[in-house]
């Protein structure tokens, strides 16, 4: 009886067809991705992304060139040089960030006294060049006028917790 | 045709000749289209088997998708290997696609519709899909790489075995319709479709052409985890492109064979009136699309067959089944009289 | 008539070409294509006779599996053949002579046609206007009537050769360890598979 149980399941496929009910039934359900380019997924406000340079509210760079994110960075990405302005204050001359080196830990991002250095939430820079990815301290200050909304968002949300 | 000197050269030999063509066109052009949809709706409807969106870019509802794809295959760089067998290398792709094509020459689309409606008609396909084989060995050989080379060798031995039961299967239908014309075949259907009373045939059949068309399950002539992708691995742009195109219209021609074998080609469902009001070529069409889509759900469905797994089924479960029911179908023409013909 | 005329020459043409391409070719892959090119054109010629049915049977049993077969061996051997090829000319002329006499027997035999033929030695069965039956059906009207025992013993040639090879090729090997799909399919979840209690700290 057995094997003549077996014998008729494996001649009448019924396997292969509940398989194949089971990739038709799906055919009926919605798409549970999203539509990329158009929609994108939520992001957290601790999410690592494109670095910007932040400024004060009156406009003045935040970076007071302490070069603690370049010694702490573990991919040895940033390169800071520094000299005092007319005014007499402290600033970086140079701050360059090599995105190609980057692993986007937010070492540097911790590193910082004065919330200067921040990994922002955009992770849609993909160049077509390298040299477009070495970017300077005007890259990163344009980044950060950019995103600065949404940069102190974040850092507010999160500060609880920090 | 009578003597040639009465008739002239225009009449006699030139029109001819332009409507030819023009048929072949007309049956070509279409085919193409047909072949560069099938590849959206392919990735469509994995795509949604699978739950996710498919390609939806390029125009509304990303149906410039293909033409994007073909330009694209056209751009590109035709990459000759230096070590490759130059002719044989070339020839490959175009023998796939021209073989594609070629079958549709005795495809009944409708009553009448056909461009050379010859005696020998299934003779005719069943030469053409086994033909098919030798694009891909040719194709392996020639690119003198492992891989393709593997691929070309999984593929001749596949095609070789599944034609075997094939052939069995084709006999048993024409044991029942007592005449090799692809049109006898399908008016012979009209009171029913040779699907229900030849179902495990029916069945045996689709599986078959699945082997033959080297699709999954059995597409082990191009695994790509195990053989990156098989005899294709040295091609690139137009000539991977020819490939493509003519495996995917081989597709096509085996749906439209079992259709005329088994799903009444051009005939309606039930041969009453809102049914016939349907033009037959649409029903045509309606049944080779059903076979396509059966094609895609399967790829979605069923993970690849081991090698050994696949000759096992090939030869020691299709062939004996088959050859049964051959003895099985005859027996029972010859007890209850309903030989056709003769 | 022009026409077929034409196309009756390109096919015999490409035909005789692509025959001596097969022994003349360097490469022994090229052999097989070209030998594959010849059978085609054959099939053309037959398709010119009106030969339908025998076109197809030659595309497909000889092309489609045959010749399949022939360039899967030639392309997994490794044979030097430019080796193989050195002896050429010695054989040359026992080769010469044995093309000779078949040609000479070919022409024998067609000028015996044009000559003089008894009719009732080429058909015995009356043959139907070619109008009313199809050459397939003409056939299978004399293989399965009058050469109906040569036939079944084409069949049983054929079949012992296969039950040969088997037997040449089969052995059996004890103690290999096979995957047996009918025992793998079968087995069931009550047989397989065994749930059992296991205590804290205690094992099974």
């Amino acid at each position: 009886m057995q094997f003549f149980r077996q014998s008729l399941r494996s001649l009448l496929l019924t396997e292969l067809v509940a398989g194949m009910i089971v990739t038709l039934r799906q055919l009926f359900k919605p798409a549970v991705t999203i539509n990329y380019p158009y929609e994108k997924g939520p992001l957290g406000p601790r999410f690592r992304g494109e670095h910007a340079l932040r400024r004060y509210p009156n406009g003045e760079e935040r970076c007071i060139a302490c070069k603690l994110c370049e010694a702490i960075c573990p991919a040895q990405a940033i390169l800071i040089e520094a000299e005092p302005r007319s005014d007499g204050s402290r600033r970086a001359t140079r701050y360059d960030i090599d995105m190609t080196k980057c692993i986007y830990c937010g070492l540097c991002e911790e590193a910082c006294p004065v919330d200067a250095i921040v990994e922002g939430p955009n992770f849609e820079f993909a160049a077509e060049t390298r040299e477009e990815l070495f970017y300077n301290k005007e890259k990163l200050l344009a980044n950060g006028d950019r995103w600065e909304h949404q940069i102190s968002a974040n850092l507010k949300t999160d500060a609880p917790y920090r | 045709m009578v003597d040639g000197s009465s008739i002239g050269f225009w009449a006699g030999y030139a029109w001819p000749v332009i409507l030819i063509v023009l048929k072949v066109l007309a049956i070509v052009v279409p085919l193409l289209l047909l072949v560069a949809y099938m590849t959206l709706a392919e990735r469509k409807i994995m795509a949604a088997m699978q739950m996710r969106l498919g390609p939806n870019v390029v125009g509304p509802l990303g149906i410039w998708q293909a033409f994007a794809d073909g330009l694209k295959m056209i751009c590109k760089e035709t990459i000759i290997p230096t070590g490759s067998n130059k002719v044989v290398f070339l020839a490959a792709p175009l023998i796939t696609f021209v073989l594609a094509t070629l079958g549709w020459a005795v495809v009944p689309f409708d009553a009448g519709l056909v461009l050379a409606d010859i005696n020998v008609g299934v003779l005719f396909l069943f030469a053409i899909s086994s033909l098919g084989v030798y694009g891909i060995i040719m194709a392996g050989w020639a690119s003198n790489s492992r891989y393709p080379f593997l691929g070309a060798l999984r593929s001749a031995a596949q095609m070789v075995s599944y034609e075997v039961s094939m052939g069995f299967v084709i006999i048993t239908v024409l044991l029942a319709v007592g005449s090799l014309n692809l049109s006898d075949i399908v008016e012979s259907q009209r009171n029913i479709w040779f699907f229900i009373p030849l179902f495990p045939m029916f069945i045996i059949f689709f599986i078959s052409t699945l082997a033959e068309t080297n699709r999954h399950p059995f597409d082990l002539p191009e695994a790509e985890s195990e053989l990156v992708a098989g005899y294709q691995v040295e091609y690139s742009a137009m000539t991977f492109g020819l490939f493509f195109v003519g495996e995917y219209a081989n597709m096509f021609l085996m749906s439209a064979f079992t259709t005329v074998l088994f799903l009444g080609g051009w005939l309606p469902p039930f041969d009453i009136e809102p049914f016939t009001w349907i033009p037959g070529y649409i029903w045509f069409f309606l049944k080779v699309a059903f076979l396509l889509f059966v094609f895609v759900w399967i790829r979605a469905t069923l993970p690849r067959y081991r090698y050994d797994q696949l000759m096992r089924l090939g030869w020691k479960v299709f062939l004996p089944f088959s050859l049964l029911w051959v003895v099985i179908t005859a027996g029972a023409l010859i007890i209850f009289d309903w030989l056709p013909g003769a | 008539m022009i026409v077929q005329t034409i196309v009756f020459y390109i096919f015999a043409g490409v035909t005789i070409g692509a025959a001596v391409m097969v022994v003349a070719a360097r490469n022994p892959v090229h052999s097989v294509l070209f030998l594959i090119l010849a059978f085609f054109n054959s099939a053309g010629l037959f398709v010119l006779m009106g030969a339908e049915f025998v076109a197809m049977i030659l595309i497909i049993v000889y092309v489609g599996a045959v010749a399949v077969l022939f360039l899967f061996v030639v392309m997994m051997l490794d044979i030097n053949f430019v080796e193989l090829r050195q002896g050429f000319l010695q054989y040359l002329p026992i080769g010469g002579v044995i093309g000779l006499i078949l040609m000479i027997e070919l022409i024998m035999l067609l000028g015996a046609e044009t000559v003089a033929i008894p009719k009732t030695l080429l058909a015995t069965v009356p043959i139907p206007p070619i109008e009313d039956r199809t050459n397939t059906a003409a056939i299978g009207d004399v293989l399965y009537t009058k050469y109906i025992y040569a036939f079944q013993a084409a069949g049983m040639v054929l079949f012992t050769a296969m039950v040969g090879a088997i037997v040449l090729t089969l052995r059996e090997r004890s103690g290999v360890r096979k995957q047996r799909i009918s025992n793998q399919v079968s087995r069931r979840r009550a047989e397989s598979v065994e749930l059992k209690k296991v205590e804290p700290r205690d094992g099974l």
